[in-house]
């Protein structure tokens, strides 16, 4: 018997740059910057003081960490389970190999309900998968009806943070967008409460004529069938709740053993995320009840590359993710590049071990092989995860997995640079030898003792930081002569 | 412990012996002042985060065996390195790297010698139970916490305790200081752009402080700053936590060494 060893993701979790040089050209996006500069700011505060008030902040962590592993140890069982008990409460399941899979099993059922129309609620999976795009190919509209996934859909643009996905767009602009994009929309401000009130009056009129509803799903429990969202709108309980049918897209990883271990994820999840106590809306459904909302549920269950990144026993805690996106708010290199350098949907930190991790990277050449170097490993991921996920450890465990897998290859310029320094390093000899020879660069150095240009790959640090020009007197030189001083 | 002479080793860090000594010499003339004896092991080069952290990781298991052996033989009570991400690698990647390489004893051997590995600051004030070290330094400072004595080694306010006994020093508050100045290593090549970003918002605070001089515990944070502000002729410097806590009112006992 063979083991499954999981096909790539495929979908929206692959840039056409690598991150350098799709960084670059976000960075040059000022708006951008201050946009997501001031709003990951406030976030971040926020976040800290919601945390501060849990003096069991750290145990909850570690019981969502203990909990994410115990759901990776014994995934098919789980998995197994919660189909049982969706279908026995009336759902249907389905299976997902991956996007294409999924796309076309959802666009199946909308199809057999005769409609041409489905509201939606923010889910990453089916930005992950491309849904929108998929079913309007097959002349179904899509309508995002979160307030911040409905700009992202009016203005044509893409998502740029797992939360806030119109994160980078300030209130001027988003008054714009409306303007342009919806038809009865005119006087607006740029209040935040005017803006919100015309996207009320947009969705209200497609939340009553909706007959299904496409939703992802936060949690789904096995022990009872339970699938749960949470949101801060209300939107999601309309489209829950209203139309006649509802598919769930969930990835595989988040199912949860029991009901109770709820508690621990609706504790450290909103406190991470929105940096609120408890969310304004939690949604929790199973299975059909006759005359209380859905008739028709259908839970489809999405693989997409998860089972491959299972293989990896380091890499694979990066499918503990709750999707908090609390890494990104308090990631440096976010902050800066925003979101859309990162190609993915899934941005950030996470987002850097997460895409790589789902799509297989192919060749040096992949933007995704990029991802695991957008990080200057500060470490603040790390210490915001709500479940404990060492992101720059296994950062540095994705870099060692690309360096390995092109060992056998001709060695690029990093490679020559790096066993040329191990060598440097190998004995006391070598290493002063490699520091007499860096006494020449005080030559390069102008007479202020300042480098400012330096040969490629260097000129990269040149290009805006100066370099000392290396002392007369390196340290151990200094130590052998004061020593021998102090024995003579 | 305070009073009790130690015999301490010096992990000198690569970087600062080659290119930022006075750390590295300020350190030792620093332990030598509190009554404490330095070795330096001769046959140190460098503790390997670099290539860990570029994940070449089986180049950089040879050289986590060379640092274990090295430091072992050296047989001190406890080794010092004027550096936080380079104790932070000894403490939290040697073991990982060996035992990723199979190889269970020497990640034993780099756990025992880790347990007794401390950036300077934490040799002081925990080990050395040391805060106010005599210094004299009448300058206007601003103090970067570097990402990796921060939270690798969680020092918390230990430098700061430090500085703010030091005599003559005006510390001044540092906005934003716990975010990360962009160095990150080979980041600040591969990523040089997104690295400039961060280093031009550290920078604006560091000016904005109206410091004369930004201190930390890493040279390799105090290069990428101190390249950036020397980039722009700015008036502000930069000098090592180490080098601020050796210097001494001028009607002080002299150190032994001088350089």
């Amino acid at each position: 018997m063979s083991t499954f060893l999981g096909t790539p993701g495929i979908g929206n979790l692959r840039g056409d740059s690598s991150f350098p040089t799709a960084a670059r050209r976000e960075l040059a996006n000022t708006q951008m910057r201050r946009n997501v500069g001031h709003a990951t700011r406030t976030i971040r505060s926020k976040r800290l003081a919601a945390v501060g008030e849990c003096p069991d902040w750290e145990q909850l962590r570690e019981a969502g960490s203990a909990l994410k592993r115990d759901v990776l140890a014994r995934l098919p069982e789980l998995l197994t389970e919660l189909e049982h008990n969706v279908v026995a409460r009336g759902g249907v399941v389905h299976w997902a190999r991956d996007a294409t899979e999924a796309n076309q099993i959802i666009t199946g059922i909308v199809r057999a309900c005769r409609t041409d129309e489905v509201v939606k609620v923010k889910s990453m999976a089916t930005q992950e998968i491309g849904l929108n795009e998929h079913l309007a190919v097959h002349g179904i509209a899509a309508i995002e009806t979160d307030l911040a996934e409905l700009i992202i859909q009016l203005a044509h643009d893409k998502p740029s943070h797992i939360l806030v996905p119109a994160i980078h767009r300030n209130r001027s602009e988003i008054r714009e967008i409306f303007l342009r994009e919806m038809p009865d929309a005119d006087d607006l401000t740029d209040d935040p409460r005017v803006l919100a009130m015309a996207a009320r009056e947009h969705l209200r009129r497609k939340f009553l004529s909706a007959e299904v509803a496409v939703s992802g799903a936060n949690f789904g429990v096995a022990d009872t069938g339970t699938l749960a969202v949470v949101e801060s709108e209300g939107n999601g309980r309309m489209c829950l709740t209203l139309p006649k049918t509802l598919i769930t897209l969930m990835g595989i990883e988040k199912v949860v053993p029991r009901f109770t271990d709820l508690e621990v994820f609706m504790q450290l999840l909103p406190r991470s995320s929105t940096a609120e106590r408890m969310n304004p809306y939690t949604s929790m459904w199973t299975g059909v009840h006759p005359g209380d909302g859905p008739e028709n549920f259908h839970l489809v269950m999405l693989d997409n590359g998860r089972t491959a990144v299972m293989t990896d026993e380091v890499g694979r805690a990066a499918l503990h993710c709750i999707r908090c996106s609390a890494c990104l708010n308090v990631c440096p290199v976010y902050e800066r590049t925003g979101g859309h350098a990162y190609g993915s949907v899934y941005p950030g930190p996470i987002g850097a071990i997460l895409s790589p991790q789902l799509t297989g990277t192919r060749t040096h050449d992949d933007p995704n092989a990029s991802l695991p170097y957008a990080s200057s490993l500060c470490g603040a991921c790390f210490d915001a995860c709500p479940v404990k996920i060492d992101i720059p450890n296994i950062l540095i465990h994705l870099r060692a997995a690309q360096v390995d897998a092109e060992r056998h290859g001709l060695p690029s310029g990093q490679d020559m640079a790096m066993k040329a320094a191990a060598w440097v390093m190998s004995s006391p000899r070598s290493f002063a030898v490699a520091e007499k020879a860096l006494t020449a660069a005080r030559f390069v150095a102008g007479t202020d003792q300042r480098i400012t240009a330096l040969p490629f790959p260097l000129s990269r640090w040149t290009a805006s930081r100066d370099m000392p020009a290396p002392p007369r007197e390196s340290f151990r030189q200094w130590w052998k002569r004061t020593q021998s001083a102090i024995q003579a | 412990m305070f009073g009790a002479q130690l015999r301490i080793a010096l992990l000198a860090t690569c970087l600062a012996d080659a290119i930022f000594p006075r750390a590295a010499i300020a350190t030792v003339q620093l332990l030598e002042r509190l009554g404490h004896e330095v070795v330096f092991p001769n046959d140190q080069t460098c503790c390997g985060q670099m290539h860990i952290n570029t994940g070449y990781l089986t180049e950089a298991t040879a050289i986590v065996r060379r640092h274990v052996e090295v430091f072992e033989r050296a047989g001190c009570e406890a080794v010092v390195a004027p550096s936080g991400s380079c104790v932070g690698s000894v403490r939290h990647q040697h073991a990982w790297v060996a035992r990723r390489a199979g190889d269970a004893l020497l990640a034993r051997r780099a756990e025992t010698l880790a347990a007794r590995t401390y950036e300077l600051s934490e040799l002081l004030v925990d080990v050395l139970k040391v805060r106010d070290v005599g210094a004299y330094y009448p300058h206007r400072v601003v103090y970067h916490p570097t990402c990796h004595s921060l939270r690798m080694l969680r020092v918390g306010d230990k430098p700061l305790e430090l500085l703010r006994n030091v005599g003559g020093l005006t510390l001044l508050e540092l906005v934003d200081a716990e975010t990360c100045c962009g160095f990150g290593g080979t980041f600040a090549i591969k990523n040089a752009d997104t690295s400039t970003a961060m280093l031009a918002d550290k920078m604006a605070c560091i000016i904005e402080s109206g410091a004369e001089l930004c201190t930390a515990g890493d040279s390799s944070c105090l290069m990428h700053i101190g390249g950036g502000l020397s980039r722009l002729r700015s008036a502000v410097g930069t000098v090592h936590l180490a080098e601020i806590l050796a210097s001494t009112e001028p009607a002080h006992p002299r150190m032994v060494r001088s350089q």
